[in-house]
């Protein structure tokens, strides 16, 4: 045994232990902290690093000389005739518009034919320009200057992603195209600029990922997500609103309770499964919609949002209902006049974490048919949103991920940041809801 | 209580809109699923199809060519899709569970041929295989002496003195990729026979073909050969973290990463739209696309969109399909005849 302390300032030996074992687990708990903030700050970095360049995309001014003999060989101006001239057509007037430039910016052509200039521009081009004729006839005959998108190649030029050495074994963009990006570079002709496309714009074909935008299947996301809201919050609150308020405590009422608990924790894709068998086999609703997706999720997140809100009720105090029973107030009237006005901040936080789980969602959406080449049209009218075959954004995300070019690599990573951005916004919404109208008993 | 109010309102039109495709809503859009090999593909033509009718953009969906055709034999109707994209011819099987769900009138199409090649990571050494090189190094038993051993290979110069002294690894596409049947008819089952170990299967199963080839394609588990059933980003990827590593790729996925890998040659011939298209590179599959012939007059397009998809502007060479690493059939003009008389398979 050792000596009895002389002071209480003069710490003993289990004392120092005892301080020691404390400044450790702080320590620990400190550097918990700093891991996980390192983590984070890396994950941001990287998302951030990669995918800001998708904001950014590089375009050509062209001034496309637009001859009637090619555009309109019976000189009628009738729309039908115009549009049966295809966009192979229009192409040559691209590489002709290019040889141009080119020597206005006083280079060669370093290849045996125009047509291998093509591929500084993007495949979309020649639609962009037949699309504007289409639009004003009068421009044929004379010529016409608008700013084309460049090719993924072009584009991952200015950005720094592809070199020459990058293309040394490259068979459809060579360094000599690299030339001639630099000469047109050197006229101003070829610029970056930041691309609103990417937000609003549809899917591309896997040749074209600089026309590729996320906006169609972010409108999917947004149709999924009310369908979502006005199904499962008065579903969900009805529920639980029944069970912890009005239902009898039997066996029944267990057994229904186990079950909500265990649908929480069963795996999305199996509700995809589940979807495709009752609401597209069985109910014969349309493939690929997002309303399809909408009741697959509300599936999803009705769980959730049951749990959260029984909680939320339960935290009502129990002298609140006796209050207003004791005044005369029907059972009813406590809970829509009481209780669920005290619950609500909780029960819209759980609606909202929820949300932000079905928005985060890919695996069910496989099953109904929204993963592939699919969200091409934005919806033209409010029923076409949920109807109409659509994507969603952590789908379009996958999507772009696994195809080929290594341009669609950044356009994934700038779609998360988008999707980051969107759950962000949610769970901010969440938390300001419940500091707002939080109360504590 | 007001508050409540509008969301009822609102679950009010959900039900609505609910009640609303009931109602027959004819189906606008052209719906294609099935490989993923061929879907880049398909997706181009849906794009450039779009642009120059008036017509919305086809709906193309991945999954494979099992699940795509398993969709497209779930029967006739607006609620199932138009066209299969395949990697592979369909099977007998396929055909009956068609038949078994009134989906009957099926035109099979060609559409162009895919090369598979063989890459490793820029930063490694370069290969020049032989299908007996592959089939030495990833079987579970190799030839010795008359005799089958288990494969005790650990390196590439050990299978073959002419490749590099680098350990074997070898990153092939999983058993649900229509690839890997490519892989183990062309290159596996092809070096079991080069290097004779196909006779002395034969001869240990009493002369069972059947059984000898498939003791040919049974590959080794000792990790030394990985499936990979993900995409072919997912073996990019892999190959990034070990350049030593050979990933099995499509030719158009090599043609647009050449800034991270380097194709191997096979039997000495290097992989390209020529070598392909000639049948000097010996690794390569038809494409195919299948069509339900009740739907040509029911769905609006669609038999512009096919004749569109078997166009010389679309696939032929100089199309967008060739540019994007598809080999072009040379007896493209027979399979526009086949459609334009709507033969379906016997």
């Amino acid at each position: 045994m050792s000596a009895p302390n002389k002071s209480l300032f003069t710490p003993g030996p289990r004392t120092r232990a005892r301080n020691r074992a404390e400044a450790r687990f702080r320590a620990s708990g400190l550097a918990a902290i700093l891991a996980a903030l390192a983590f984070l700050t890396g994950l941001m970095g990287i998302i951030l690093h990669d995918g800001a360049p998708a904001f950014r995309q590089a375009f050509v001014t062209l001034t496309v000389e637009l001859p009637e003999e090619r555009l309109d060989p019976n000189g009628n101006r009738d729309p039908a005739d115009l549009a049966r001239v295809t966009t192979f057509k229009y192409a040559p007037l691209l590489d002709a518009a290019l040889l141009r430039a080119l020597e206005e910016a006083g280079a060669e052509n370093p290849f045996a034919k125009a047509k291998k200039l093509r591929a500084l521009l993007s495949k979309g081009a020649p639609a962009q320009l037949r699309a504007r004729v289409l639009a004003e006839p009068e421009l044929i005959g004379g010529s016409l200057t608008m700013r084309f998108l460049a090719s993924a190649r072009a584009d991952g030029y200015l950005k720094g992603r592809v070199t020459r050495e990058s293309l040394a074994r490259e068979r459809k963009f060579t360094p000599a195209h690299l030339d001639v990006a630099d000469a047109l570079l050197g006229s101003g002709l070829l610029e970056s600029r930041f691309n609103l496309a990417f937000l609003t714009g549809s899917d591309a074909s896997e040749s074209r990922p600089e026309a590729a935008g996320i906006g169609t299947a972010a409108l999917g996301s947004l149709a999924m997500m009310l369908v979502v809201l006005a199904l499962a919050l008065p579903i969900g609150v009805a529920a639980s609103v029944y069970l912890e308020e009005f239902a009898p405590q039997n066996r029944l009422t267990d057994l229904i309770e186990v079950n909500i608990a265990n649908l929480a924790a069963v795996p999305s894709i199996v509700f995809g499964i589940l979807g495709l068998a009752l609401f597209i086999q069985f109910a014969g609703l349309p493939q690929s919609a997002p309303l399809v997706g909408g009741l697959v999720l509300t599936l999803m997140t009705l769980p959730t949002i049951i749990i959260s809100t029984r909680a939320a009720l339960r935290a009502v105090p129990p002298s609140i209902r006796e209050a207003a029973l004791g005044v005369g107030a029907s059972r009813m009237q406590t809970v829509f006049h009481h209780v669920l006005p005290l619950a609500m901040p909780g029960i819209l936080t759980g609606t909202i974490i929820g949300l932000a789980q079905a928005l985060g969602e890919t695996a069910p959406l496989l099953l109904i048919g929204m993963i592939g080449f699919v969200a091409t049209n934005p919806p033209a009218s409010p029923a076409e949103a949920f109807l109409a075959p659509n994507s969603a954004m952590p789908a379009q995300i996958y999507e772009w991920a696994r195809r080929a070019d290594p341009a669609w690599y950044e356009r994934a990573w700038g779609g998360i940041i988008l999707l980051i951005g969107f759950l962000l916004a949610m769970n901010l919404a969440a938390i300001l809801l419940r500091r707002r109208f939080e109360r504590r008993w | 209580m007001p508050r409540t109010k509008p969301t009822l309102t609102l679950a009010l039109a959900i039900a609505v809109s609910l009640a609303a495709p009931g109602a027959a809503r004819a189906r606008e859009q052209i719906q294609i699923a099935g490989s993923s090999t061929v879907l880049p593909h398909a997706s181009i033509v849906a794009e450039v199809f779009a642009e120059n009718f008036d017509y919305p953009t086809p709906v193309v969906e991945s999954g494979g060519t099992s699940s795509g055709l398993k969709r497209f034999c779930e029967g006739i109707g607006e609620n199932t899709i138009d066209i299969a994209n395949a990697s592979r011819p369909m099977r007998p099987g396929e055909r009956a569970a068609c038949a078994a769900n009134g989906v009957g009138g099926i035109i099979e199409l060609r559409i162009g041929y895919d090369g598979i090649v063989f890459a490793s990571g820029i930063a490694g050494a370069a290969f020049a295989f032989t299908p007996a090189d592959w089939f030495l190094a990833l079987s579970d038993e190799i030839p010795r002496d008359g005799a089958m051993i288990a494969n005790p290979y650990r390196r590439w110069d050990e299978v073959n003195p002419a490749l590099p002294a680098v350990a074997i690894t070898a990153f092939v596409p999983g058993t649900k990729h229509g690839t890997r049947e490519v892989f183990e008819e062309k290159v596996i089952l092809e070096g079991c026979r080069q290097s004779g170990a196909h006779d002395i299967l034969l001869a240990r199963s009493g002369g069972d073909e059947e059984q000898a080839e498939a003791a040919c394609i049974r590959l080794r588990r000792d990790g030394l050969s990985v499936d990979i059933d993900g995409d072919y980003t997912e073996t990019l990827a892999r190959i990034g973290a070990n350049p030593a590593a050979v990933g099995v790729f499509g030719l158009s996925f090599y043609e647009n990463n050449t800034d991270s890998l380097q194709v191997a040659t096979m039997s000495g011939v290097a992989p390209s739209l020529e070598t392909i298209a000639s049948g000097l590179y010996p690794v390569s599959r038809p494409l195919y696309i299948y069509v339900k012939k009740a739907h040509l007059d029911a769905i609006p397009g669609l038999r512009e969109f096919v004749e569109f998809f078997l166009s010389d502007d679309i696939a032929g060479e100089d199309g967008p399909l060739a540019e994007y690493g598809l080999v072009p059939d040379p007896a493209l003009e027979e399979t526009r005849e086949k459609f334009a008389g709507e033969k379906v398979m016997e």
